[in-house]
Parts: C-alpha cells; structure tokens; sequence
C-alpha cells in the first residue's frame, strides 16, 4: 500500500524514496558482491556441506559426523599441525628477523648498495619449484655442493631433507635464502625512519642499538606487523616448497608403482595444506579434505583477527 | 524472516553446490551390439595417454598407424604425457577425451566404483570377446567389485637384474638367506667405510623395492576378501621385514642412506644398475629396453626374485600389474572409441608392436605366444613371471594408494630403527587401513 509523507518543503515523496540510496548502493556493490558470493561464500557453503558427506568427486553420501570423527583420530593430521605451527613458531620470526637484518645492513652501504639490493631480493624472483629443486641439490649429502665443501674442510654435515630432525631447518634456510621480498619491504620502511629522529637520540646520548629499539623498531612498526600477519597467513598454507622439497628427497619419481609417502621423511615436512590436497585430490577424500579445509579456514581467522587486533591497538598507541 | 531466507540460500547453495560437483552423469550412446554393421563414417576421436619419452612416443604412434590402417574412417588426435588427475577433471567438467589410459591401477576401484570409465561389459559382449584372452591375474587389478571398466594395455612384472662382471661367476640367488649372503660379499667399502658398490640395497626406499613389489618374495598379502587389512595378520608381512632390517642393519642406515643420495635419476643413464654401482636390483622388464639404450655394453642377466628360504614354491612368481585404458564417462564417440581400445587391448600385432619396442609384457596370451615377439633370454625370464601360477597383483582397493603409502611409512620407519616393535607397526597400519576404509567406503 502507498503512502505519502510530507517532504522538508512540504512536499509529498513516496516513503520508497528512502530506499533510493541504499539501492543505490547495493547497485555499487553488485560487482563486489557477484563475486562474494561465487568465490567465497558459495564454495564455503558448499564445503560445510560437502564435509558431511562422503564425496569421492563423484558421487555423495550422507555421513553425518564421520568426517570430523575421523579426524580427531587422523595421526597424520595432526602431524601436519605440529609441523605447520613448527614453521609458523620458527619460520615466520627468523625471516623477519633475517629480513630485517638484511634490510638494515643495505641501508648501511656506502658503495654498491644497489648492487648487493639486486643480490639479495634474486632468490625471491626464483619459481618456488626451481628454487626448492635448486636447494634439495645444493644441500643433498652424496652430490651436493655445500656438504662436499663442509666435508673437504673436516666439517659434518646433516642429511639437511632425508632426517627427520633437519627436515623443517631445511626448509627454514630455504625461506631464508628467498628473504627479498621481506627485505624489500623493510627497506623501504626503514629508509623512511627520519633522519632528524637519529640525531635527536645521539644528542641525547643514545647508541646504536638503543636508537634501533626506540627510533626504528617504533617507526617501522605496523610494517613489521603486515610483515607477521601476511607471513603468518602464507606459512599456514605452506606447500610447494614442502611437497617438492619431500619428493626430490625421497627420490619418488612419480611413476607406475611408485609410491610417494607426503611429508618424507617421517612426515617431517608434512603440512596440513599438503594433507588437505592428499586427502581431496590423490585419495578422493573429498568429505574429508572439506573437513581439513574448514579447520584452515578457522585456525587462519583467529590468528589474522588476532595479528589485526594487535596492529589495531598498535595504531590507536601511536595515534 | 532473515534467518529463514538465509537457511534458504544456503540450502539452495548446497543442492547447486552438489549438482555442480556430481555432474557427467550421462549415459553412454553407441555401445556396439552383436553383430551389428560399424557405421564408417568419418570421425575424429581424441585420445590421451601418459607416454612421454621419445622411443615410448614412436612405439605408441607405429602400434597406432596399424589401427589406422585397419580403420582409415577414425582419426585419432592424441595428447601425451597425461596423469590421473586431469583424466579425473576432464570427466568433472564434462569434457573428457573419448580414450583415455592410466600407467598406475591404483585408480582402477574409483574409476569403476564412481563410473568415472565406463562400464566395458556391454561392449565386450557387443564384440564378442572372450576375457579368456587375459591370463587370470589381470582381472584383479582390472575389475573391482566384479565390474571391469578398464582394459589391460600391456603387463609389467618384476624380477633380479644382476651385473654379470660384479657378481664374479655367482649364480643369481634364489632365497632371501642367499640374497643376503650374496649382497654382503659383493659390497666394497671405501677406507672410511662408505659404500662404493653396493651388493643389493635392500632399503625399502630403494627405486623399485616397494611393498607391492617385494610382497610375493614371502607371499606376503595385504587385504582380506571384505577389503580390511591383512597386513599385521599375514606373518609373511613380518617375515620379511626382519630380513630387511637385518641387512639393513648390516649396511647401516645411515651408510645406506648417504650412498642412495648418491644415485641419479632412476629413469635415466644414471641409474646405479646401469651405473655399475649395485650388483643387483629389483626393477621391471622395461629396464631391459633401457639398458639397451643408455647401457649397451654392460653384462646383465634376469632371473625371479628370491623368496623366503621355508616357501621355495613362490620361486618363479613375481608382481604384476600394468597399464590400462577405458572410454570415459560423457564420452562423445564411444562406438569409434571402442574399436580402438579393442584394437590396442586385443590386437596381437598392436601389441606385439608395442612390446618389442618398449619391452612391456604383452597382456593377451596370443601375443604372448606370437612368433613376431622378441624373446631374448633375459626379457624372457619377464614372460616367464608373468605365466608363473605364483605371481600375484595388488588386486583393485578403493585406497590402493593410501594402503601403500601407510606400509611403506611403516617399513622406513622399521629399517631406520625409528620403530623398534614391528608387531606394534603392523597393528598400526592395520588400524590405519580399516580407518581409512570406514571413512571412504564404509563397512
């Protein structure tokens, strides 16, 4: 039914009118919001739904709860936990760390900054799988070049992907070897730390790793945190570099009757993207794998609302 | 309101979501019957296959210029160097080849449970062929649950490859105590202790020295008739692990390890058989062709693998398995698909063809008995594997796949000393398996 009322001048609108914006909005947001729903929340709808079935990519079944029973006891799954919270506990602060420290020691040159800029950021262009290939070999204990060195100076060195212990160290230094894009950043951050800031603290006496603590860390702070929080983010949906890291050492060649064990050796290095793809897409799984995938999903929002309400609080400090 | 409209998106989300995902469920038009006139209309089928190497790539496009021959009305466009995984997101999309093979069986149950291959029943009797033409063995790894939706495309088995100069007048052994002895004898050290040539390696991580190929060393079997694990129950099982382990042990883990990272490629001329770098090895009959190729000079015989020194009647068996082909499900031109599955599964010149250029193992018994086949002592000694009462396949398991990795974890585990209660080890993998098959199958 339609009713009036009475404009500010005193003229009749419609009550619709009121809606005018809001539908205009919706019609500004229609882009954004066709591709909400096909690619986040259609598939995340279909996931939940797909994890109470048992879905070997063809056919469905009902299972109510057997899905997520069977992961409470899935070994290997929580094996791959422990190995992705390894990496985010280890991996994620030794490349700020190293990133940073990298960063700092190219903003100290005085010749050939350029150059060595260019040195350290080449590993990050490298493809992950060439890159990984590339290191399994440098570091491999028969043929490789590094042990071959350690060895002809008397030095041990480990089976760096073959043992279980240096399998994730391995991977470790790999992601240290590919620190550019971090220390690209950091650069950047700390060539922006004013000068004025430095001066201040030496006239007031401050040494060097005092106006590192309380003029650069302050400053470059929230680029810190984006650095953590994106960091934090990939590593829990590290694969390539494990899955390939795993297969060249095991020396699976991916042919008939060949059997390829993720995660080699003794699921040092299986992580849990790694698993989820296993389940999904080598045992047809799929159920399952939706199980895994919304686990991810959750355990990657509390650590990014967690790492956001940091950075909030950081940013409401320094305001 | 907003709630329910919310429940109601979702739910129509979720039957979109499952229509979208179960999608290819045609049926299949086209199927032969018996003997009916084939409409020779011309017609271009598509076909892919997993050969990549060039003498593969030649072998495969001569066995298919007969067919050609034989059926000038049916073009065939081929893709190469094709795996599982796209055959699988081809069907999904709705878009798949009209032939397809697959180099592994380990996908043989999901292709028939799923349909994602079609069922070849009617077909076969449209055509009047008798399966009798397959030895026995290969309906186990070409069948699951009775319904063959694959066709054999060439068998592989394995055997001992020895090096005649490092084996110093030795016999090939027979049994695993002789294997041992022998491995042992022919082992140099370098001073500091690491191993320069190698006896045998008998590390489970070693190239082909997986469970499925060294089971029938001790008859060893891996699942009972309602699909649940055999493993930790069949002392064969344990039987030869201890073996393993104590050769192993021997070598040293460590020892063992540091000289397999030394070894190249298993697919190339850096293999350490051909490298002279072990005296013998577990590898398939194609490694004949290879060591014609990159190792013509090197002096090898073949015989069977040894077996358990108590069970002397295995001796003469071996694995097998092989490559298999079958017409996808939404398929466009099945009728034209079939003649040439039928053609490259059933032809005895296809498959002579193909056989005497990759030496893979004919997979029909006239092929077989075919006097075109090249039968040199050493592929021979495959042939006769492959006719041997005691040979044994994995038979088709809807985790295949997952059923190997699991042992296989737990046989590295064993030999590196990281699990020392093998009867423990095994139970595991038992539970792990039955898990697993509740999770995928039920039961």
């Amino acid at each position: 039914m339609a009713t009036t009322t009475l404009g500010r001048r005193g003229r009749a609108v419609p009550v619709g009118g009121r809606h005018r914006p809001a539908l205009r909005a919706l019609l500004y947001l229609s882009p954004w919001l066709a591709g909400f729903s096909v690619f986040f929340a259609y598939p995340l709808i279909a996931t939940v739904y797909f994890s109470f079935q048992r879905y070997d990519l063809f056919t469905l079944e009902p299972v109510g709860l057997l899905n997520y029973r069977y992961f409470l006891q899935d070994e290997a799954a929580w094996t791959a936990i422990r190995n992705t919270l390894w990496l985010v506990v280890v991996m994620v602060p030794a490349r700020l760390l190293f990133g940073l420290g990298v960063a700092q020691l190219v903003t100290k040159l005085k010749a050939g900054a350029g150059f060595y800029r260019t040195v350290f950021y080449l590993p990050s262009l490298v493809p992950l799988v060439a890159g990984t290939l590339g290191f399994v070999y440098l570091l491999n204990p028969g043929t490789g070049p590094v042990p071959t060195i350690l060895s002809a100076v008397g030095l041990p060195s480990p089976d760096w992907f073959g043992d279980p212990g240096w399998a994730k160290p391995g991977l470790t230094l790999l992601g240290l070897w590919s620190v550019g894009d971090l220390m690209v950043i950091f650069l950047a951050a700390l060539l922006d730390v004013p000068k004025q800031l430095y001066e201040a603290a030496a006239l007031d006496g401050a040494g060097p790793w005092q106006q590192f603590f309380h003029v650069t860390l302050p400053v470059i702070r929230p680029v810190l945190m984006f650095a953590a929080v994106t960091g934090v983010i990939q590593t829990l949906q590290y694969f390539t570099q494990a899955m390939v890291a795993a297969r060249v050492a095991s020396g699976s060649t991916d042919s008939a009757g060949s059997v390829f064990t993720p995660g080699y050796p003794a699921q040092s290095t299986l992580t849990f993207p790694e698993w989820l793809f296993h389940q999904g897409f080598r045992d047809f799984a799929m159920g399952y794998a939706c199980v895994l995938a919304l686990i991810l999903f959750a355990v990657s929002m509390v650590f990014t609302l967690f790492l956001l309400r940091q950075f909030r609080g950081l940013a409401e400090e320094d305001a | 309101m907003r709630s329910s409209l919310l429940l109601a998106a979702a739910a129509g989300l979720a039957v979109l979501a499952s229509a979208a995902c179960t999608a290819g469920n045609e049926t299949a038009p086209g199927v032969p019957s018996a003997g009916s006139t084939p409409n020779r209309e011309p017609v271009t089928i598509t076909m892919w296959h997993g050969f990549s190497a060039d003498n593969e790539l030649k072998a495969f496009d001569d066995a298919l210029a007969g067919f050609r021959a034989k059926y000038p009305w049916i073009t065939v466009k081929t893709t190469k160097a094709v795996q599982d995984d796209q055959i699988i997101q081809s069907v999904r999309g709705g878009n798949p080849p009209d032939v397809a093979l697959s180099f592994t069986t380990d996908s043989v149950a999901t292709f028939c449970k799923t349909g994602l291959f079609q069922d070849l029943a009617p077909y076969l009797s449209g055509s009047r062929i008798d399966t009798a033409i397959f030895p026995k063995v290969i309906a186990d790894y070409t069948e699951y649950q009775g319904k063959r939706c694959v066709m054999p495309m060439l068998a592989d088995t394995y055997g001992l490859y020895y090096n005649k100069k490092l084996m110093k007048g030795a016999p090939p052994p027979k049994t695993l105590s002789e294997l041992a002895d022998l491995a042992k004898k022919l082992t140099v050290r370098d001073k500091d202790g690491a191993i320069k040539v190698a006896g045998f390696n008998p590390s489970a991580q070693m190239y082909e020295n997986v469970p499925i190929h060294t089971a029938p060393m001790t008859g060893a079997k891996w699942t009972n008739p309602d699909g649940t694990s055999a493993i930790g129950g069949d002392p064969a099982w344990k039987q030869f692990m201890t073996w393993q382990k104590d050769l192993v042990d021997w070598f040293g883990y460590d020892n063992l390890e540091k000289f397999r990272k030394t070894f190249g490629d298993e697919f190339s001329a850096d293999n350490p058989f051909m490298k002279g770098r072990v005296a013998m090895a577990i590898d398939g009959e194609w490694r004949n062709a290879m060591l014609a190729a990159d190792a013509p000079g090197l002096e090898y015989g073949t015989a069977p693998l040894p077996v358990a020194d108590d069970k002397p009647q295995l001796y003469g068996g071996g694995f097998i398995a092989g490559t298999v082909i079958g017409i996808p499900r939404g398929a466009q031109h099945n009728t034209a698909a079939w003649e040439l599955v039928k053609y490259l599964t059933t032809d005895t010149d296809a498959l002579v063809t193909l056989s005497n250029a990759i030496r893979n193992v004919p997979s029909t018994l006239p092929a077989l008995q075919s006097p075109k086949l090249d039968k040199d002592p050493n592929f021979q000694t495959f042939l006769d594997i492959f006719a041997n009462p005691a040979s044994t396949t994995l038979p088709a398991h809807i985790n295949s796949a997952f059923n190997q990795q699991t042992l296989q974890e737990a046989q590295e585990a064993w030999e590196s000393g990281r699990a020392t209660d093998l009867d423990a080890l095994l139970a595991g993998v038992d539970k792990k398996i039955n898990d697993k098959l509740k999770l995928t199958a039920g039961g």
